[in-house]
């Protein structure tokens, strides 16, 4: 469990001026290093993340969001940092997502996939290597994160959603990312979403296609795209996922997550943008 | 009347991404979608002229249907 911020340290509140002044002193050119990061987490006991807002707050960027600079500003980057998404499943849009949010410095992530690894998956999921094959999905996404960015608090959830447990394990989270691969779970997830009040960036491929949206709280978006489809599968039955689609379509999905998290720009909301990779083509489908 | 037909991603396979055709007044997509030959469960979403519809909704002179398939990988 995080340290709630702001907060009062067990090492003595007066510990927050010592903190800012050790950043101070070995910060370069508004700079904390991942080096320097490290000490002051070692020495006052904290969180990479209680680090980073320190810095933060006192107008200093660590290092590891520089080239962030000027698309998102150092209020920006604390407002990521205190931010809990949920991405449910952890396959090819989920792992991709995942991998952007934990780079941006998304504070909290919840991770909720039920399945392991197989060989079926390499071909596109990026947290699959030949190495995890039989590993909990959600694992291999904490192993992950932890790599990339430790300033991401990782709650690793191995079960699958439903309309029941939803609301439990979507309990806090302030922006979902669908990374689901059946459609009917698809509709229960935007449904407990929009009675939730939790925004939700719908994302799908199939083949050479592929598909995003962002649906608010109040509406009924993914459920009116699907319709009463009956199956469990759509296109993607038949041609498979390649490697492309998923890095497409999460990516928009990452940056709608940043920017809702923000309310930055313009989201995707009754609107959806439809891919066709093959041909080149995007329709902006007004819903 | 003419309506112009718009495929969408794998429903263009072996027929064509857009084309014009002539039918009678009083025509449904859905009867658009059965002359050239589509299985309906294959089509999700609809559009005329850029408006969220149904494959029941009468079509007008020069309207344009948009037909796409369900992508529900992951």
């Amino acid at each position: 469990m995080a340290t709630p911020w702001p907060y009062s340290h067990p090492s003595g509140e007066g510990d927050v001026d010592k903190i800012h002044d050790f950043l101070i002193t070995h910060t370069q050119d508004g700079i904390l290093t991942w080096v320097v990061e490290e000490q002051a987490a070692q020495e006052f006991s904290l969180t990479y993340q209680e680090v980073e807002l320190t810095a933060l707050a006192a107008g200093i960027m660590p290092g590891r969001y520089q080239k962030n600079r000027n698309t998102l500003s150092l209020a920006d980057q604390a407002t990521l940092l205190k931010s809990h998404v949920a991405v449910i499943g952890c396959g090819g849009l989920g792992g991709c997502a995942i991998e952007g949010l934990a780079r941006i410095g998304i504070g909290k992530m919840t991770v909720i996939d039920p399945d392991s690894f197989e060989e079926h998956n390499l071909n596109r999921q990026i947290l699959c290597t030949i190495n995890v094959f039989g590993m909990a999905k959600v694992d291999v996404a904490l192993t992950r994160i932890r790599e990339i960015n430790p300033a991401v608090e990782v709650v690793p959830v191995r079960d699958a959603f439903s309309k029941e447990k939803g609301p439990e394990m979507l309990k806090g989270v302030q922006v979902v990312v669908d990374g689901l691969d059946s459609i009917p779970v698809r509709i229960q997830l935007g449904e407990v979403c929009s009675n939730t009040g939790i925004p939700i960036i719908h994302g799908s491929i199939g083949g050479w296609y592929g598909q995003v949206t962002t649906q608010m709280p109040g509406e009924h978006t993914i459920r009116e795209i699907y319709q009463d489809y009956s199956g469990e599968e759509g296109i993607e039955k038949d041609l498979g996922n390649p490697a492309f689609s998923p890095a497409l379509i999460a990516s928009l999905q990452a940056a709608e997550v940043c920017k809702v998290l923000l309310g930055m720009g313009k989201c995707l909301t009754r609107r959806m943008l439809f891919f066709n990779i093959l041909d080149m083509d995007m329709e902006t489908l007004k819903l | 009347m003419p309506i112009t037909v718009k495929l969408f991603a794998s429903l263009r396979k072996g027929r064509f991404d857009e084309d014009t055709r002539v039918y009678a007044s009083g025509i449904t997509g859905r009867s658009i979608v059965r002359d050239i030959g589509i299985p309906e469960k294959e089509i999700r979403l609809v559009f005329v002229n850029g408006r969220h519809a149904s494959l029941e909704d009468l079509l007008a002179d020069g309207d344009t249907l948009a037909l796409f398939p369900p992508i529900g990988g992951g």
